[in-house]
């Protein structure tokens, strides 16, 4: 996410919705709102500074990569607690919660995740000093063919 | 910089033969008009790109239908005919509106001729290498070169590997080529005297399979090519063709690539993509540092570059049609200037290369029997280049209809296939160049209404998503048996109403089963004859092909 400000759970949730809005019915809506406003715990996320690198369209949707990043010096008293995972529109959402330390040395992973349909996946990371960043990117999974 | 003026100017030079017989045509475009050119600085680029295995002149009709959706609406190469003959100041019947424009298209094949041809091209490319200095001239291929002709096919891409290497390209890139396996394409590769380039593929351990970019000294300039291949290979086409390989835009590893490109002392980074226009458009505007992209993929041809920010994107057509010619003048390590000409291929105009023209021969020599076989002839114009429809697609449908005894029949939206004339036999060899394929097995199953409601918004958004990163597909599936409406700026799963079965005119029930025929499924369990023998079939049984514009996609909103 190249740009910097705020979002409200509220917002992405609008925002999800909207592009959401034409696909097939979400698989539990609420699940994935919980899961972001357990994580969230009253705070607004900033959309900056958590890389969520996915392709745009999966070649594969049970194997999609995923690369997690947040740019920190990850010393004692500055680092990444955790990055979470979240595919609204799969059966279960909350794909994967990865906690840091000081002694992980980089906040970066990298993954591979099933994914059910075409979905806005959403990123969260928690970092030491209670800020909270959001990432979003629309993942298509298509039937592809008829290329070229 | 070439001016409007200069633009304009060179534009009325050709336009001067319009209305002149085809058999003045050849002297009234002269292979030193085609090749005019005012010299600019120290380094020259050309670029050939998605020939389509395409060895002999041929005609190709350009789209009257090409839809831009969000910011490429309304804006080239999403013009046609009267609107992008307006934007370009090409006059009607000129060689050009002819080369770049698909109304009147009958009329001035026979007044031009035919265009293309590998030997037609050589002669350009040593024509501009002894003009320049061989040293000052770096001549790239943008992909989709090695497949779409039977001889391709049979020798797996071979016969243009030979080829090409006459022409001595300095770099490629692939799309197509990937479908001839992930084995043969490393072992092809590997044979070239010059690398196949591609920064966006990574093996399963995040290794590149590719090398990433070429560095080259031209003119005293040093530059450097890096390569981009087709971003959705593994799902436009089938994914256990390359089953290793991992695609995708990877904007990220392009930067990097740029800047270890600058840090090595790159004056000049040059993107040979086949990225398709619409997707470098957007990637110009979020990758900084790359001075040139050659785009690719999506065929389209602009008689000028678009510049994004300080990064000039070139299109080049394709079927070999057109070269493009780019002169860059270079100074304290900076682009201080420019000249491009987008050089129409006229064939009649150009005398062959020899040496070409006898490789080219030695290739086809095993197959000519077959490939001249008359299976029939068409009273009109086929042709299959365009967003919705194209008349080739209708007999490719027609004869999946009745051979196969469907209700339904789906052929994918290609943009290469050569074009007929009224009057002109159909060869063998007309039906392999748009069928050409390894995977041409012509199916058949049963689908429900719904089915292929959900199959066609998948298309659609694949051609018409508002973001060109999330276009990975061709043109529209071509229905045989169905029409239906399509508003290109709705949203996915809107786009696509009032399906209805042509032959009843009852509306496509959703939850009815209808018997369907099909090709180029990427599925690698498919069962069915290849697609050209279903086509030769039905032209046996019906050798009189009388192609007319069916309408049977009703255009809305756009």
């Amino acid at each position: 996410m190249g740009e910097t400000g705020q979002i409200s759970r509220r917002n992405l949730l609008v925002t999800g919705g909207a592009l959401l809005a034409f696909g097939p019915t979400r698989a539990d809506a609420a699940a994935s709102d919980a899961e972001i406003t357990r994580i969230l715990a009253g705070r607004t996320a900033k959309v900056t500074g958590l890389t969520l690198d996915v392709p745009s369209i999966a070649e594969n949707g049970l194997v999609v990569p995923v690369n997690l990043s947040v740019a920190s010096p990850m010393t004692a008293t500055d680092y990444v607690r955790a990055i979470h995972l979240i595919a609204p529109e799969n059966p279960i959402p909350l794909v994967a919660s990865f906690r840091f330390t000081p002694a992980s040395g980089r906040a970066a992973t990298s993954m591979r995740m099933r994914l059910a349909q075409t979905q806005t996946i959403v990123a969260i990371a928690e970092l030491s000093n209670n800020d909270v960043l959001i990432a979003q990117a629309e993942v298509k999974v298509t039937i592809g063919g008829c290329g070229g | 910089m070439i001016s409007r003026r200069d633009f304009l100017a060179a534009g009325a030079a050709l336009a001067s033969v319009g209305g002149v017989r085809r058999a003045a045509a050849a002297q009234a475009i002269t292979q030193a008009q085609l090749l005019e050119f005012a010299p600019l600085g120290q380094v020259t680029l050309l670029h050939i790109t998605d020939l389509h295995a395409q060895l002999l002149p041929m005609n190709f009709r350009e789209p009257s239908v090409n839809i831009g959706v969000g910011e490429a609406g309304g804006r080239p190469p999403h013009l046609t005919d009267a609107a992008f003959r307006k934007f370009f100041a090409i006059a009607d019947r000129s060689p050009e509106a002819f080369a770049l424009t698909s109304d009147d298209f009958v009329a001035l094949a026979r007044e031009y001729g035919r265009m293309g041809g590998l030997d037609r091209i050589a002669t350009l490319v040593a024509a501009i290498r002894a003009e320049r200095g061989a040293d000052r001239v770096a001549l790239l291929d943008g992909g989709d070169t090695w497949q779409g002709s039977w001889t391709a096919l049979q020798t797996k891409g071979g016969d243009m590997a030979a080829c090409m290497a006459l022409l001595k390209p300095d770099a490629m890139v692939g799309h197509f080529e990937f479908t001839y396996g992930q084995d043969r394409l490393q072992e092809l590769a590997k044979a070239q005297a010059f690398p196949f380039l591609a920064s966006n593929i990574l093996d399963e351990w995040k290794e590149p399979v590719f090398p990433d970019r070429r560095m080259m000294v031209r003119g005293g300039v040093k530059i450097a090519v890096i390569g981009q291949a087709f971003p959705f290979t593994p799902i436009a086409n089938p994914r256990w063709l390359m089953p290793d390989w991992n695609f995708g835009i990877q904007e990220e590893l392009l930067r990097a690539n740029v800047a270890a490109a600058r840090a090595e002392g790159a004056s000049v980074v040059v993107l040979l993509s086949h990225n398709g226009y619409d997707v470098d458009r957007k990637l110009a505007g979020r990758v900084a540092g790359i001075d040139v992209i050659l785009s690719a993929h999506t065929h389209d041809a602009m008689p000028r570059p678009e510049l994004i920010g300080t990064t000039l994107l070139v299109a080049s057509g394709c079927y070999g049609k057109f070269l493009t010619r780019i002169d860059l003048d270079v100074q304290g390590g900076k682009i201080a200037g420019w000249r491009h000409r987008l050089i129409p291929v006229f064939a009649d105009a150009i005398t062959p290369d020899p040496t070409m023209a006898a490789e080219i021969a030695r290739h086809r020599a095993p197959y000519l029997a077959d490939l001249g076989r008359v299976l029939g002839r068409t009273q009109g114009v086929l042709y299959r280049r365009g967003n919705l429809a194209g008349t080739f697609d209708d007999l490719i449908c027609d004869a999946m209809l009745a051979e196969r005894d469907a209700e339904i029949a789906l052929s994918p939206g290609f943009r290469w296939g050569a074009s007929l004339l009224p009057g002109q036999d159909i060869t063998a060899e007309d039906v392999y160049a748009a069928t050409a394929i390894t995977y041409p097995a012509c199916y058949r199953t049963s689908m429900t209404g719904a089915q292929l409601h959900d199959v066609l918004e998948d298309v659609a958004d694949n051609l018409f998503n508002p973001d060109p990163y999330y276009q990975q597909g061709g043109e529209m599936a071509r229905l045989g048996g169905v029409g239906y409406r399509l508003d290109p700026n709705a949203a996915m799963g809107r786009r696509i109403t009032d399906m209805v079965l042509l032959r009843t005119g009852a509306p496509l029930d959703p939850t009815r089963s209808y018997r369907v025929a099909g090709w180029a499924s990427i599925n690698q369990t498919v069962e069915g004859p290849p697609i050209w023998d279903v086509v030769s079939a039905h032209l046996r049984a019906n050798p009189e092909i009388r192609p007319t514009d069916r309408s049977n996609v009703k255009l809305v909103g756009a």
